[in-house]
């Protein structure tokens, strides 16, 4: 009997010591992975990158650029082995508040931080890293309009489908910028998304931009608070890919989505009217075009930009940046080893120059020239426990 | 020998419910830790919405996260309705249905076809919520949109309830895809329940010239009513907390409008929707503890409901038999 018993207590033992023991191990583990590059480089000048030790960078943020950036990480990846990159496609909002609350070590967001935002975490820079448009998308086939029948639109008139003023495609104001269509006599099922966006953003952008009742009334935002849902028109729907499918089903449907969303050949890609009077559809040319209408070389401590109804006659007005954020004093983040910063601004580095390259196939306008000197200084500004990071 | 196997089986015996025990113990403890946890964040992350809001929080209508100018104005009213009118939808739809799913598995289908209706059921339970969204985003919506709706405002449109424009995304839409996907919950319990009815009680009332019908009626379902009422609050509470398959298909419009039709707006669709873009704005984040926090005192609500009702209707039972 008590054979068995010290049998038992022995396995018992043993098990809480393997447990103790793993529990132990997998902690040091990580705790050593963040510490090794830090003591490695106060003691050894040379770089992680050129040194080939391994870096493990994790990211987080914005869904639109998701696609791009996971297209430079794999790519970068190749070049650089010893660099794994990690991007976590959680929406802007995630993005920027796990980097406010310094568990990534990068951020990315489609809108520009609010100062309120930016208040929260000290030292946040932002960082465009490439820029898309948001295309207006309907779906009128079931009235015998094709989705390859471009349909004309003003912002102004966007504005009040979106307030629910303007209620039916027959409306005057819309059969005036479209002489040459037989619009239905139909409800306009005005389709938004539901979750926060820096979708949403850039288009209540361009409305505040456009019509001072929006922006008194509704404001911009990832998240504004629609009025035509007040009409029972308005309809929410969960991601760009929600209001695609959303729009394609709802006959007699409007949206907006990312252009990428609206690619396809289930929706109708509607013309927007720009400053010179012209409408434009988006491409990746009418975008580049957008972004290319602002030129001098912006301030690098502040690169929230604006290019919402930008000049130039083949300019599409509703053209966003989306951004990268990090921290300016990149140790900020406490898991920053110097080796980790290094890697980290050269991959952002290589991302703004070489990786622009992959950026067309995916339907994102390369960054102009002036906005990649401006990144160039903001990151050869970034410093690392007081130590500049990159000078190339 | 066999003196010390039994001496054996006494030491197993005099040992082990020692360590059974405190594994149960901690078993018990380590689920009201977690329940402690939970209510714990959900009240610590609501206070500063309750206090800025008070019980106004309740009865708001209006959803403005997000002013041009000035505080955010929050009200949970039209989410807890949302969340009311899709669950009753929901039990409405499935609460037949499951019934009559078990009682087919318990009592009437041939032998062979039994364990492929039960696989197929407990199938439905498998499919990912998300995958339930997508059809229905794809599949359901039109055709509630070209048949169903259209069918209801044809005949019943004078009613508030099937009145208005239709476009198949709304509360209609949402409680039939809650009402598949809670058939599966409701059906295993109450088969479950159905199957434990004694045989005497079926011989019985066949015995006395009941038909097959009639004995079901009267001496299987009355007998398992208390599981019955089980399951109904077992899928009640599934399909109050459903989030995924519903953000997909109601619409997310923050408004409270009597048509079924109409687009509408659950707790756990606008937690699931704004979560991710409150950066920032800390009493929009703690307005969505604050839904999380309702939305747990409705299901504990509806929970001690159902058990109350249980327990009535026992102790009915218990009545009935003695008079």
């Amino acid at each position: 009997m008590s054979n068995q018993n010290t049998k038992r207590n022995v396995g018992l033992v043993v098990l809480v010591i393997i447990v103790v023991a793993a529990i132990a191990g997998g902690y040091s583990y990580f705790v050593n992975a963040g510490n090794t590059g830090t003591t490695r480089s106060a003691t050894e000048t040379t770089s992680a990158v050129t040194s080939n030790q391994a870096v493990s960078i994790l990211g987080a943020g914005a869904t639109f650029p998701a696609p791009l950036i996971q297209k430079w990480t794999v790519e970068y990846n190749t070049l650089y082995p010893w660099v794994t990159i990690n991007y976590n496609p959680i929406g802007s909002g995630g993005g920027i508040q796990q980097i406010t609350q310094k568990t990534v070590d990068f951020g990315a967001s489609d809108a520009p931080l609010s100062d309120a935002q930016l208040s929260n975490a000290t030292g946040l820079v932002l960082m465009p890293e490439t820029l898309g448009g948001v295309a207006i998308t309907y779906a009128l086939q079931s009235y015998g309009i094709s989705n390859n029948t471009v349909i004309n639109f003003t912002g102004d008139v966007l504005a009040q489908i979106y307030m629910g003023k303007i209620t039916q495609w027959n409306d005057p104001a819309i059969l005036a910028l479209n002489p040459n269509l037989q619009l239905p006599k139909a409800t306009i099922t005005a389709v938004h998304r539901s979750d926060g966006s820096g979708t949403t953003y850039a288009f209540t952008d361009y409305l505040s931009a456009v019509n001072p009742d929006w922006k008194s009334t509704v404001g911009r935002s990832t998240s504004v608070t629609w009025p035509v849902d007040k009409t029972g028109t308005g309809i929410g729907a969960k991601g760009n890919a929600g209001v695609a499918g959303t729009v394609a089903n709802t006959p007699g449907s409007i949206g907006y989505v990312d252009v990428i969303y609206a690619a396809g050949k289930s929706l109708g890609i509607g013309a927007v009217k720009n400053t010179a009077g012209n409408y434009v559809v988006p491409d990746l040319q009418t975008i580049a075009n957008a972004a290319a209408s602002a030129t001098g070389t912006p301030d690098p401590k502040d690169l929230r930009l604006h290019i919402v109804n930008a000049a130039g006659a083949q300019s599409y007005p509703i053209a966003t940046y989306t951004y990268i954020l990090i921290y300016k004093e990149m140790s900020n983040q406490p898991s920053m080893s110097r080796s980790k910063a290094e890697a980290l601004a050269k991959f952002l580095w290589w991302a703004i120059h070489d990786g622009q390259k992959y950026a067309p196939d995916l339907i994102y306008a390369p960054l102009p020239q002036n906005i990649v000197s401006a990144d160039e200084q903001l990151l050869t500004s970034l410093t690392c426990q007081g130590q500049t990071v990159i000078t190339q | 020998m066999q003196r010390d196997i039994l001496s054996r089986r006494a030491g197993k015996k005099a040992r082990r419910p020692e360590l059974f025990w405190i594994l149960l113990s901690v078993a018990a403890v380590v689920i009201l830790i977690i329940t402690a946890i939970n209510l714990y964040a959900l009240i610590n992350g609501s206070t500063a919405s309750i206090r800025y809001f008070g019980p106004g929080f309740l009865v708001g209508t209006d959803w403005v996260p997000n002013p041009p100018e000035g505080p955010p104005i929050l009200g949970a009213l039209p989410a807890i309705y949302g969340s009311m009118v899709t669950t009753l939808i929901a039990l409405l739809l499935a609460v037949p249905i499951s019934l009559g799913v078990a009682l087919f598995q318990a009592e009437l289908s041939p032998r062979r076809l039994r364990a492929p209706s039960i696989f197929l059921i407990e199938l439905l339970a498998a499919v990912p919520s998300v995958v339930y969204g997508l059809w229905g985003l794809y599949v359901l919506v039109p055709f509630m949109r070209d048949y169903v709706n259209t069918q209801l405002k044809t005949w019943l449109g004078f009613l508030p309830l099937f009145n208005g424009s239709t476009n198949g995304l709304g509360m209609l839409t949402a409680g039939v895809i809650l009402a598949i996907m809670i058939i599966p919950y409701g059906s295993s319990v109450m088969r479950e329940v159905i199957a434990v009815v004694p045989r005497s009680q079926r011989e019985g009332s066949l015995a006395l010239g009941a038909t097959r019908w009639e004995m079901i009626r009267t001496s299987v379902i009355p007998y398992a009513r208390t599981g019955i009422i089980a399951a109904v609050v077992l899928a009640m509470g599934r399909a109050i907390g459903e989030t995924m398959a519903v953000t997909m298909v109601i619409g997310n419009v923050a408004r409270i409008s009597p048509s079924l039709f109409l687009p509408a707006e659950t707790i756990p669709s606008v937690i699931a929707n704004e979560f991710t873009e409150v950066a920032g704005n800390d009493l929009y984040l703690s307005a969505l503890f604050e839904l999380g926090l309702i939305l747990f005192a409705i299901a504990f609500l509806m929970n001690l409901a159902g058990r109350i009702l249980i327990t009535r209707l026992q102790f009915k039972r218990g009545s009935d038999r003695v008079a």
